[in-house]
C-alpha cells in the first residue's frame, strides 16, 4: 500500500497531485490519500477517479491554510497505522516541503523530484532522480523502510482509473508547535499582462540585449505576438528586468508554443527552464554559441538590429 | 543578531555536461567553467548582509565540503560576511541527512564571543542535487521554527515575516527567532565584491573544521546524461536580412 499526500490549495487540487497518484498505482493498486484541511474535502471525488481507493481527511480546528509540520504530522500518524511502503507526494514546493518534514519526524531519507522507483521488500529502494535541474540523472538507493520520494513534475502522465472511494476523517494530534508555522495572509495576485508560465509565445532576452532599454522591441514584439518576455538570470542580476521574469533552473520553467531567445548563450541551467518549449528560435551574433544545440532556427547576426526589423514585419504581416 | 548561511561548492558548466569514466561523478576536468554556488544561495548571504547592515550582530557562512570551498566563502567575504567555516570532506558526497546534522553541529557551535546564532539562512534547494531538505532538517534538529521557498523578509521585533511566491500571488508567514529560512533567487539582488571589498576579505577568518562522514542513507550509485534530442538549429539568414524568413516560420507555427 503507497500513502500519497495530496498538494491542494483551500480545496483546489493541484494538478500536479494527480500524476502523483498514477505515479503510485504503478506501483500498488492500493493508494491511500491523505488531504490535509476541511477544504480538501472536495477533492475526493477527482482522487478516485484517478485510483485512489480511500481518501483520509485530516481536519482539525488548528487547520485554517496550508500548515507545512501539521501535514507531516498527519502523515507521521498515517505511516503508523497503515505501515505503508511508501510515501509519494508531487514535486511541488509544497510537496517537497511536507515529506522533508516527514523525513525529518521519521528520521528517514527522502528522495525529491524524483523520475522513477522501484520498491524492494528488503529497504534498499531504487530511485532515478533529477539533478541540475533534469540536466543529469542520478539512480540512487534509498536505504528505509518506507521509501519517501517526491515525483518531478510531468515525468508521468495523470490517468483515470475509477475507483469507489471510501473517505475517512480523522483528527491529527497536533501540538501548537505543529501549526506555528502557517499560511496567515495572501497578498497581491491580479497583476496585468499574461503570465511567464502561460505564456503561448515568450520573447527572452539575456546579456546580449545590453540594457533595460534594449528590451523595447522584444516588449513590443511580445504585445504583438500576444506573448510575454522573458530573460536570463544575467539580466535580472543587472536589474534590467525583474525576476518574475527570469527562464531557468532557479526562475520559472515554461513551455510555450515559441521561445524567442535573443542574445542568450544556453546555459544549461537557462535550458533547464525552457527547454519544453515547441519551438526555439535563436537570435545572437555568435553561430557556435551553446543554444545552437537547442533552438530549431537561428538567426546570426546582432539582435538590435533584427529585433527592430522583426517589430516592423510582424506589425505589417499583422495588417 | 547572529546570522548563519549555509552554501555549496558546485561545478559551473557551460553547454554540456561530461561525467567521469565510471558515471559517479561530473567530470570537472574536461567540462567545467569553474566552481559557484547557487544563485539561491547568493541571494542568502546578500540578505544575511543586509540584515547585519540594518539591525546590526554578525554573518557566518558555513560550507561542507572540499578544502577549496573557501574560495567560495571568500567571495562572500568580500561581499560584507563576517566569517567563514569549512566543514571539510575528503570530496565523498554527503548525504542531505549527514549534510544538515554536521551543519546543525556548526550552528549550536555558535560565534566566537558573539554568543548564539538567531537566524540560518539557506537555500531553497541546491544547485547539483536539489533535495529541498537541508534546512527543514536543521530545523528539526535545532528544534527551532523553518520557512522555505522565501521570496521576500523583514525581519522587526524578533519576528521574521516572510513571503513565499504562489503562482500570481505571495502567501505571508511569520516566525519567531530563532528560525531557519531558506530562500529563492530572487528574494533581492546581490552585489558584486568591490575591490576594497575583495581586500577587507583577505583579513578575514575562514575556520576549517573536520566532518566525520556518516553512512549514506541516500546513496548515489551512478549518474546519466538524460537523452536529448540532438539538434542543430537551421539558421534562416543573417542580420536583419532573414526577418522575411523568420515572419515565415511565424506563420507556419500559427503565431501571427
Ligand atoms: C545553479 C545555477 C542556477 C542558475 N539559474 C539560472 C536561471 O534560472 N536562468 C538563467 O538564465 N541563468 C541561470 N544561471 C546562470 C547561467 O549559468 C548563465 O550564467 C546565464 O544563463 C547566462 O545568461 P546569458 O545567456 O544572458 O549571458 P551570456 O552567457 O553572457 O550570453 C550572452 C549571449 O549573447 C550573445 N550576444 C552578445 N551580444 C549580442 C548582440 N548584440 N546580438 C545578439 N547576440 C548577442 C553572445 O554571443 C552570447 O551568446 C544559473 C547558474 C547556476 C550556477
Ligand atoms: N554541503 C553543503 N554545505 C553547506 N550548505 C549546504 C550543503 N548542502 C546543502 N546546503 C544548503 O542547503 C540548501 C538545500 O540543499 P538541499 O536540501 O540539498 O537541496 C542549499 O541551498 C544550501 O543552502
Amino acid at each position: 500500500m503507497i500513502v500519497v499526500y495530496a498538494d491542494h490549495d483551500l480545496g483546489i487540487l493541484d494538478p500536479l497531485s494527480l500524476q502523483a497518484v498514477t505515479a503510485a498505482k504503478a506501483l500498488d493498486a492500493d493508494v491511500q490519500v491523505l488531504v490535509v484541511g476541511a477544504d480538501g474535502r472536495s477533492t475526493a471525488d477527482e482522487l478516485g477517479a484517478h485510483g485512489a481507493t480511500v481518501v483520509h481527511l485530516a481536519v482539525h480546528d488548528a487547520l485554517t491554510d496550508y500548515t507545512p509540520l501539521a501535514a507531516a504530522r498527519a502523515a507521521q500518524q498515517l505511516v503508523t497505522e497503515l505501515s505503508p511502503q511508501a510515501v509519494i507526494s508531487a514535486g511541488t514546493p509544497r510537496g517537497n516541503e511536507v515529506l522533508a518534514h516527514l523525513g525529518a519526524l521519521l528520521d528517514a531519507p527522502m528522495s525529491a523530484d524524483t523520475v522513477s522507483i522501484t520498491l524492494s521488500a528488503s529497504g534498499d529502494h531504487e530511485v532515478v532522480r533529477n539533478r541540475w535541474g533534469g540536466n543529469l540523472l542520478e539512480t540512487a538507493i534509498v536505504h528505509a523502510p518506507v521509501l519517501l520520494a517526491t515525483i518531478a513534475p510531468h515525468t508521468v502522465t495523470a490517468v483515470e482509473s475509477p475507483e469507489s472511494v471510501t473517505m475517512r476523517e480523522f483528527t491529527p494530534a497536533l501540538d501548537p508547535i505543529d501549526t506555528a508555522v502557517r499560511v496567515i495572509d495572501r497578498t497581491g495576485g491580479g497583476g496585468g499582462g499574461i503570465g511567464l508560465a502561460d505564456a503561448r509565445v515568450i520573447v527572452s532576452g539575456g546579456r546580449g540585449v545590453g540594457s533595460a532599454e534594449g528590451f523595447e522591441s522584444l516588449d513590443q514584439l511580445a504585445e504583438l505576438l500576444g506573448g510575454a518576455v522573458g530573460c536570463s538570470r544575467v539580466v535580472t542580476s543587472a536589474g534590467w528586468r525583474p525576476h518574475s521574469e527570469q527562464v531557468g533552473q532557479t526562475g520559472t520553467k515554461v513551455a510555450p508554443d515559441l521561445y524567442i531567445a535573443c542574445g542568450i548563450s544556453g546555459a544549461t541551467q537557462h535550458i533547464a527552464g525552457c527547454r519544453s518549449a515547441k519551438t526555439i528560435i535563436a537570435i545572437n551574433t555568435d553561430k557556435d554559441a551553446p543554444i545552437m544545440g537547442f533552438a530549431h532556427y537561428a538567426v546570426i547576426g546582432d539582435l538590435h538590429s533584427v529585433m527592430p526589423a522583426l517589430v516592423e514585419a510582424t506589425r505589417a504581416a499583422k495588417g | 543578531m547572529n546570522i548563519a548561511v549555509c552554501v555549496k561548492r558546485v561545478p559551473l558548466s557551460g553547454g554540456r555536461w561530461v561525467l567521469n569514466a565510471d558515471s559517479t561523478d561530473i567530470d570537472t576536468e574536461s567540462s567545467f567553467l569553474g566552481f559557484t554556488l547557487s544563485p539561491h544561495e547568493e541571494c542568502a548571504a546578500e540578505a544575511a548582509v543586509q540584515l547585519v547592515e540594518a539591525n546590526g550582530g554578525s554573518s557566518t557562512v558555513i560550507s561542507l565540503g572540499v578544502a577549496e570551498s573557501a574560495e567560495q566563502i571568500r567571495d562572500l567575504l568580500a561581499v560584507g560576511i563576517d566569517r567563514g567555516v569549512v566543514v571539510e570532506t575528503d570530496g565523498t558526497e554527503w548525504d542531505p541527512q549527514a549534510t544538515a546534522a554536521a551543519l546543525t553541529e556548526q550552528v549550536r557551535a555558535g560565534v566566537p564571543d558573539a554568543g548564539a546564532f538567531d537566524l540560518v539562512l539557506l537555500g531553497t534547494e541546491a544547485a547539483d542535487t536539489a533535495d529541498y531538505q537541508v534546512g527543514i532538517r536543521m530545523a528539526h534538529a535545532l528544534g527551532w521554527p523553518v520557512v522555505t521557498n522565501v521570496k521576500g523578509l523583514t525581519i522587526s521585533d524578533g519576528v521574521a515575516r516572510c513571503e513565499r511566491a504562489v503562482g500570481s500571488h505571495r502567501e505571508v508567514y511569520e516566525v519567531a527567532l530563532p528560525a531557519v529560512i531558506t530562500v529563492k533567487d530572487g528574494i533581492n539582488i546581490p552585489r558584486y565584491p568591490s575591490v576594497p571589498g575583495r581586500i577587507k576579505a583577505r583579513k578575514k577568518p575562514i575556520d576549517t573544521v573536520a566532518g566525520e562522514h556518516p553512512a549514506p542513507r541516500l546513496e548515489k550509485v551512478r549518474l546519466e546524461l538524460p537523452e536529448v534530442e540532438e539538434r542543430s538549429a537551421t539558421v534562416l539568414g543573417t542580420g536583419a536580412d532573414a526577418v522575411p524568413a523568420l515572419v515565415d516560420v511565424f506563420r507556419q507555427i500559427g503565431v501571427i
